[in-house]
């Protein structure tokens, strides 16, 4: 039960668009959304997975259909936020983690090049995959 | 006489008859060794005695004074209002929490929640008192001390706005606490803990935002702390599927 005391209390609620109010909440924000183009993407990884089991002709209509200047720019803005999702999650690992190599504590620098690093050679080695 | 400072300040007095939240303006002297807590001071030693507001050392260790100051967290000991010129400066009450009277804030809630991680050392077995204390290495102290600066002062509870839309979450400051506790080379008790951390309204109802760590003037890390308890309870939840006969 609500006592007399805090019946009277003033109740500070938080405006609806609280996150234009700092730019780290926008920043916070921008990257809640971006799973919505993840999301997207995932889509359309299904999709590609799909023409490719339907044969050729279906590839080559999932091809077209992908080069339509509106999907590119959607899945522009998709990368740029995966990308902000990724760097976000990098840039976390440090202090998320605490590793320790005989007794010693790892310095947090050491693990995010260590993170940037592992990020680096898998990217090298798709682009390898696609390209060579 | 010298240059003056507007502060505009937030009031709430729920003895009047139908209470409203607003500002009201005081002018103060703008002198270069005073922090936000002396223009308060000053206001109510000089100009309006019936303001309410907490405060108690003056020098950033009793946590009593945070507050609303131009919409950020902050502590009003440790706010010069040089930095603040020419103003006017906001000073409102803490965010997220219910306003008791201008600028006092109601902190119950959290006095729970901090209960409810049970901060303080926990031994499957008590040694006895003759035996002497349980002994801890300068490392394993460096191990957890930054999370043990917590002056419970409230600004990052203030800043985060998971706390502000859904109550229920725990929260950063009782959640570092108990990850201090965890830490602790002399406490037993992380299973215990992890079991509360890990309940929807704990460790991962945070988003990351980022924000308590920005705002804590103690430099303790509520976030970190909060991600490594999250990776605390997700090894755990693996290590009892994989090794079940490990987990106790």
């Amino acid at each position: 039960m609500i006592s007399p005391l805090e019946a009277r209390y003033y109740r500070q609620r938080m405006p609806l668009l609280w996150w234009t109010r700092r730019r780290s909440y926008a920043t916070f924000m921008l990257r809640e959304l971006s799973s919505v183009f993840v999301a997207l993407f995932v889509v359309e990884l299904l999709l590609l997975v799909r023409a490719v089991a339907d044969g050729p002709a279906a590839y080559e209509g999932f091809l077209d259909a992908m080069a339509n200047p509106a999907v590119i720019v959607v899945n522009v803005v998709a990368l740029a936020f995966v990308l902000l999702h990724a760097v976000t999650f990098a840039n976390l690992t440090p202090r998320a983690m605490v590793v320790r190599i005989r007794g010693r504590r790892v310095p947090p620098r050491a693990i995010l090049a260590g993170v940037y690093l592992g990020w680096l050679v898998v990217t090298a080695f798709l682009a390898w995959l696609v390209v060579g | 006489m010298s240059e003056l400072i507007t502060l505009r300040v937030a009031r709430y007095r729920p003895d009047e008859q139908d209470p409203e939240y607003a500002l009201a303006d005081y002018d103060v002297p703008l002198r270069s060794d005073w922090a936000v807590l002396d223009g308060l001071n000053y206001i109510k030693d000089e100009l309006d005695g019936s303001l309410s507001y907490r405060w108690s050392c003056r020098m950033g260790i009793c946590g009593s004074c945070g507050m609303m100051i131009n919409g950020d967290p902050k502590l009003t000991c440790a706010t010069f209002l040089t930095d603040l010129a020419p103003g006017p400066v906001r000073i409102e009450p803490l965010a997220n929490f219910p306003v008791i009277r201008d600028l006092v804030v109601d902190l119950t809630d959290f006095m729970h929640k901090l209960g409810r991680v049970k901060p303080w050392l926990i031994r499957d077995e008590e040694k006895p008192v003759d035996d002497g204390e349980y002994l801890q290495t300068p490392a394993q102290l460096g191990d957890f001390k930054q999370f043990s600066m917590c002056i419970n002062c409230m600004l990052c509870y203030a800043a985060c706005p998971v706390y502000g839309l859904d109550g229920s979450f725990v929260g950063p400051a009782a959640i570092a606490l108990a990850h201090r506790y965890n830490l602790d080379s002399r406490d037993e008790g992380d299973h215990e803990r992890l079991t509360i951390l890990a309940q929807p309204d704990g460790v991962w109802d945070c988003t990351f935002v980022g924000e308590c760590s920005a705002a804590c003037p103690k430099g303790v890390d509520p976030a970190g702390a909060i991600q490594q308890a999250k990776l605390a309870a997700a090894q755990d939840v693996v290590t009892s599927l994989l090794l079940p006969w490990r987990s106790r």
